[in-house]
């Protein structure tokens, strides 16, 4: 170590290039992307993890269980079961938003963020950024997979561009309640209990089969699961057969697949940041 | 002069405890010093830090750095405060460089500023053989002093450390006593929280006790220099120890003679002990009195009082270890 004065001195209050406060709110949110993003980079194992599990669901779901299952009034169970496991996935994302928020919040990153001169926003935008680019790279990967076991989208590209969007956007809804989940809990074991949830959460909808299969009641939550708008809407933008069903929520599955995840980030988002700014205060 | 630091009547109660972590807390620092937050475990210091450092709000009560409020200047004080945490607060997965220079990104400097800045940070702290290496792979004592080279950005005005060395073998306590040295030296005024006397004696210009003493909550039980502590509780003490106790007498009068107080004399563990002025001179002396006396002696040190021993004279009460 040289000589002490060298390490600083006192300038504090002075910050350097003082700018808008909406421009740093953007350069610190991709200042922190790009750190979420050269995780990923660092470990590879772990992109390479939350990419193969959702492939495995497929090929488990294609081969083994799907020959038991079929399309009410008649079509290919594989048609309609891939955008249950697009959506499945996008919902697998929620887990993984939360469990980034946690590690960082008991590492001490996050308070040291919040002690630092920076917008709160910064870091959850941040957060969610990288979370969309990942979740695009393992929908990607999810789409060619499918192909190659035979899903086929029949519905032209631009609803197939439709169909990817509506995708990311519940994506993009269920991210923020990873991130307000990520900053409410304070142990490991809180994160393992909504990892479990999911799959409950995901298997009452209409992901893997149709909600008039089901009891009244359940059917009637299943279908009201925003997950299940979600993917009626891409089986439908996809010209993949669906379930169908009379009631009014099965008969707008693309409004509510609009609606639902809107509805969603109005209601986390602002939540987030409340408790990030306000976090154990 | 405006305080670097100032607490009144801190009161601070977690959501769902019974106790209260901080009860009147009380502190005022003066720009430019060091000053120590002495404390056994669950005393309350982490608790005064996240306050002081915006991250935690008081129940009651009013603290202020550089003269702004924590409570109600927020945005003002973290323009001010450095905060190096209970556990370093670095990204584990990027290398040492990659983390300088993202902090450095988000402390607003140019990118070229955040890279030159990481390099003469990296140069200054002795990291810059690992500045490629994953913070994963950093020992205990690297890690910390990356932290600190973060919290040393942009040089703040007020740098809050706690527990920077708990857990650090001695080499690493000495290297991260080195650049706390190096930042005051900077003007950077230091507030540290620690579980050891002898930290807060090496680095602090003042020190207050934190403690929780019976139904209490924790708040400051004495204030001073090191020194004005340390008479407080009673200097060091020297301990000797014979091979056979018929040197007793003869052990006891030495020691007198050397201390120039009363000694304890213990017959069963054959240890005679006193408390002492100046420690080398006393340790001199009594080598060179032994030899001159013919005592066969087993052990001989002169130690500072320990922790316990503080709290001992302090509180009249040993510590009580609150879990945290
Ligand atoms: N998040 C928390 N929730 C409830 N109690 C807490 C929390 N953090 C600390 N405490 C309690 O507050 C007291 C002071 O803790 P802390 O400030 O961490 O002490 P120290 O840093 O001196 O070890 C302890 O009794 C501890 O158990
Ligand atoms: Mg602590």
């Amino acid at each position: 170590m040289s000589a002490p004065a060298d390490v600083g001195h006192v300038r504090a209050g002075v910050l350097p290039a003082e700018g808008s406060r909406l421009r740093w709110a953007l350069t610190d949110a991709a200042t922190l992307t790009g750190r979420y993003l050269a995780h990923l980079r660092h470990q590879p194992a772990e992109l390479a993890g939350a990419i193969g599990f959702p492939i495995l669901l497929v090929l488990m779901f294609a081969f083994l269980l799907g020959g038991m299952m079929a399309v009410p009034g008649g079509g290919d169970y594989r048609q309609a079961l891939l955008p249950g496991l697009f959506t499945m996935t996008m919902l697998f994302g929620l887990s993984a938003t939360m469990v980034a928020v946690v590690t960082d919040a008991q590492r001490g990153i996050t308070d040291r963020f919040r002690s630092m001169p920076m917008a709160p926003s910064a870091v959850l935008v941040g957060r969610a950024a990288a979370d969309m680019v990942t979740s695009a790279i393992t929908l990607g990967a999810l789409l060619l997979v499918g192909l190659a076991v035979g899903w086929r989208p029949s519905g032209g590209p631009a609803a197939f561009v439709a169909a990817v969007g509506l995708l990311l956007l519940l994506r993009f809804a269920l991210l923020w309640v990873g991130i307000y989940l990520g900053l409410l809990v304070r142990s490991p074991g809180a994160v393992t209990a909504v990892q479990t949830l999911e799959f409950p959460f995901g298997f009452l909808s209409g992901l893997f089969v149709a909600p008039a299969t089901m009891p009244l009641v359940v059917g009637a939550v299943a279908e009201w699961n925003p997950l299940s708008s979600t993917a009626a809407a891409t089986r439908a933008l996809f010209g993949n057969p669906g379930w169908g069903g009379d009631s009014w929520v099965a008969q707008h599955p693309v409004l509510m697949a609009v609606v639902w995840p809107l509805v969603i980030v109005a209601v986390f988002a602002p939540l987030s940041v409340h408790r990030y700014r306000e976090m154990s205060r | 002069m405006t305080p670097a630091v100032t607490a009144e009547a801190i009161r601070k109660r977690y959501p769902g405890s019974g106790a209260l972590a901080l009860d009147g807390f009380d502190l005022s620092v003066p720009p430019g010093t060091v000053h120590g937050l002495l404390g056994p475990n669950g005393a309350g210091k982490t608790t005064a830090i996240r306050i002081l450092t915006t991250l935690l709000r008081a129940d009651s009560g009013r603290a202020t750095i550089a003269g702004f409020d924590v409570g109600t200047q927020a945005a003002h004080v973290r323009r001010q405060i450095g905060l190096v945490g209970q556990y370093a607060a670095v990204d584990e997965i990027l290398d040492g460089r990659r983390n300088l220079v993202m902090f450095g990104r988000l402390f607003h400097l140019s990118p070229a500023g955040a890279r030159s800045r990481a390099d003469e940070l990296l140069e200054r702290f002795g990291l810059t053989g690992a500045a490629g290496r994953s913070v994963g792979r950093y020992s205990g004592g690297m890690r910390r002093r990356l932290d600190l080279a973060v919290s040393m950005i942009l040089a703040p005005a007020v740098l809050f450390l706690d527990e920077p060395t708990t857990g650090l073998d001695p080499r690493g306590r000495a290297e991260v006593w080195d650049a706390v040295r190096a930042l005051v030296a900077g003007g950077t005024t230091v507030l540290l929280t620690t579980q050891y006397l002898d930290e807060a004696d090496q680095l602090a210009d003042r020190i207050s006790v934190l403690a929780h003493m019976g139904e209490v909550g924790g708040r400051v039980i004495a204030e001073g220099t090191p020194d004005e502590l340390r008479s407080r509780v009673g200097g060091d003490r020297i301990d000797l120890v014979v091979h056979h106790p018929a040197d007793l007498p003869a052990a006891a009068g030495l020691v007198r003679r050397v201390t120039g107080s009363e000694p304890e004399v213990d017959a069963a563990t054959r240890r005679v002990a006193a408390p002492v002025g100046d420690r080398m001179a006393a340790l001199a002396a009594m080598v060179h009195g032994l030899r001159e006396e013919g005592i066969d002696a087993e052990d001989l040190t002169v130690r500072r009082p320990t922790l316990d021993e503080v709290f001992l004279q302090l509180t009249g009460a040993p510590t009580v270890e609150v879990a945290a």
